[in-house]
């Protein structure tokens, strides 16, 4: 009996692992392989349309490895390394001002008393509930040259014609805005809420101003959120092709529009898989980064948790 | 009024939820708009919701929707318990570190090439051993499956980390085999983040646009793929009404979900202040 169970908590605790890794080993690894492949073969008709990398005919082992799709990369620089520097500007920018609206609406939500901090806190969740896809369709319905905003702003006899706020870097930001500012506001509410009063208190007894005491205090002890805010906006923000497809112009296109367009409508899928890489490889910093600090603070909070139960 | 927040940053909050908020309520409004015109307020009306229910493109299409998230969301949860599982109870087990940069790393990759890579994966597959024949519904579900599972282990695992794990010791002591527990102690125990977990995953494989658009088939287009396809045309009035009932059915759930959990949260801590008086 006591065989048969241990046999099964062994076989269990195997089974626990193996399943998942080996479903993310066949559907997540396998087909970064399989993108890293196809960026170094060559586009042909067919389906589908690129030969194979590597294989066996009757004159045995054979491949097609070539550098063809990176030096079209190279060779028109500025129809897909200029989107990727616009996506990194795009989503620099846009992690800012994030950060400028959410900054304060987290404190905002922390320093309430608990039934009005419910209140915000759903008002946070729920646009993270709905479809990013519906919220902005909503915004180019204000933002249109026909939308709601001209349509006021001329019956109320601001304006004679319409500002042109669509296809603009602004229609971009406010889609990104709408996308993405319940995603900065979490990390930064989730350190704010850990802030002691008695701390800011003693700050201000001592003298500190108000503007002394956020410097000195507040703003350093909710930098962990910041940085964990920002890389969770800036790394989907880069690869976004929603926001860029719908609220951007020719001004505005990003490397995520660019993959998109040479796999849909060029049917191009090696220089498509060339892009991926490019992108891969801009994103590949700010990744391993949100990995090392998500590590570190599983680490402390695992160190705080045993310090606090011996 | 030194720990509250001062003016400029108070306008500053409340234009921040402005934006998160105009676009959608203007946006419902005009769905009871009875001109086809945005800018042009012909009156009241539920013309919109009616053409909407004649629509068999976008009705066919979400069912479509409904059945991928149902089934991504189910398999995610499941792996996503076991990932949580692993990460929290077994140790420096083997493959640890691969687990963790494979079931963290789906978290952050751009959707663009999420799509991509399993599309191609999909067609070498097919080319081996002619399977999956085609991409259609089974690709999309496996695709949200795969980012879905990671989020899932992210829930379920902070809930796990909060366990008391006396109650499953005691029945290991008295018995219980391994199975046994997990099923009859530790999963009502974390039920609530199984749910939250499975909310999760619906509700990204619901919204999922990019990755389905690369994975799916002729025949197989979601709700997104379909709306993504009528926007790119322009404002359409019928999507302001779905638009609409989709924002009102998931904004009805999540107060409903904050008050119950609101009331748990507050009777708790009145039971707890009472019980702490001598």
């Amino acid at each position: 009996m006591a065989a048969a169970r241990q046999w099964i908590s062994r076989h269990g605790r195997r089974l626990v692992v193996a399943l998942p890794l080996v479903w993310l080993l066949v559907f997540f690894l396998m087909p970064l392989v399989e993108v890293a492949q196809t960026s170094f073969t060559v586009a042909r008709r067919g389906i589908p349309p690129f030969a194979p990398l590597w294989g066996f005919d009757e004159d045995g082992f054979f491949t097609n490895f070539n550098l063809e799709n990176y030096s079209l990369l190279l060779d028109y620089w500025q129809d897909y390394i200029g989107p990727a520097g616009n996506s990194l500007r795009l989503a620099f920018v846009s992690t800012l001002i994030c950060l400028l609206f959410a900054y304060p609406m987290a404190w905002w939500i922390a320093r309430s008393n608990p039934r009005q901090r419910a209140i915000l806190l759903v008002l946070v969740m729920l646009p993270f509930w709905t479809s990013s896809l519906l919220r902005i369709y909503a915004l180019i319905g204000l933002l249109n040259p026909n939308g709601f905003i001209n349509s006021m702003l001329i019956f109320l006899g601001v304006i004679d014609t319409p500002i042109r706020m669509m296809q603009t870097d602004f229609s971009i930001y406010m889609g990104m805005l709408l996308t993405y500012l319940p995603l900065m506001i979490l990390p930064l509410y989730a350190v704010m809420i850990r802030l002691e009063d008695d701390l800011l208190d003693a700050a201000a007894d001592l003298g500190a101003s108000r503007v002394g005491v956020f410097v000195t205090i507040v703003l350093p002890l909710t930098v962990p959120g910041i940085v964990a805010g920002s890389l969770l906006v800036f790394i989907p923000a880069v690869g976004e092709f929603v926001i860029p497809a719908l609220l951007g112009g020719p001004e505005q296109i990003m490397v995520g529009k660019v993959l998109w367009t040479e796999f849909f409508r060029n049917r191009d899928w090696p220089v498509a898989s060339a892009i991926a890489m490019l992108l891969l490889a801009i994103l590949a910093l700010p990744i391993i980064y949100a990995r090392y600090q998500d590590g570190r603070e599983t680490a402390l909070d695992r160190a705080e948790g045993q310090g606090g139960t011996s | 009024m030194r720990r509250g927040i001062s003016w400029p940053a108070l306008w500053l909050a409340i234009i921040g939820f402005g934006i998160l908020y105009v676009p959608v309520v203007v946006m419902v409004v005009y769905s009871f708009n009875a001109s086809r015109l945005v800018s042009v307020w012909a009156g009241f009306s539920t013309r919109w919701y009616g053409e909407l229910m004649q629509n068999d493109q976008v009705l066919s299409a979400l069912a479509k929707s409904l059945w991928v998230a149902v089934n991504a969301a189910t398999l995610s949860t499941i792996f996503g318990v076991l990932i949580a599982l692993a990460f929290v109870r077994y140790g420096n087990f083997r493959f640890r570190l691969l687990l963790s940069a494979l079931a963290s790393t789906p978290l952050v990759m751009p959707e663009v090439v999420t799509g991509l890579s399993l599309l191609l994966l999909f067609i070498a597959m097919e080319g081996f051993f002619g399977w999956p024949a085609g991409r259609g519904i089974d690709t999309i579900i496996i695709a949200h499956t795969t980012f879905g599972m990671c989020f899932a282990a992210v829930v379920v695992q902070s809930r796990l980390r909060d366990f008391d794990m006396s109650i499953e010791e005691a029945a290991s002591d008295l018995g219980a085999t391994q199975p046994y527990i997990f099923f009859s102690i530790t999963l009502p125990i974390i039920a609530p983040a199984v749910v939250a977990a499975w909310l999760l995953a619906f509700t990204l494989s619901f919204d999922d646009l990019v990755i389905a658009s690369f994975v799916s088939g002729p025949g197989s287009s979601t709700l997104p793929i379909v709306v993504f396809s009528k926007v790119r045309l322009g404002v359409t009035p019928e999507i302001n009404a779905l638009a609409t009932i989709m924002i009102a059915l998931v904004a009805a759930s999540v107060i409903a979900a904050s008050v119950i959990i609101y009331r748990n949260a507050t009777g708790r801590a009145v039971a707890e202040e009472k019980g702490s008086q001598p």
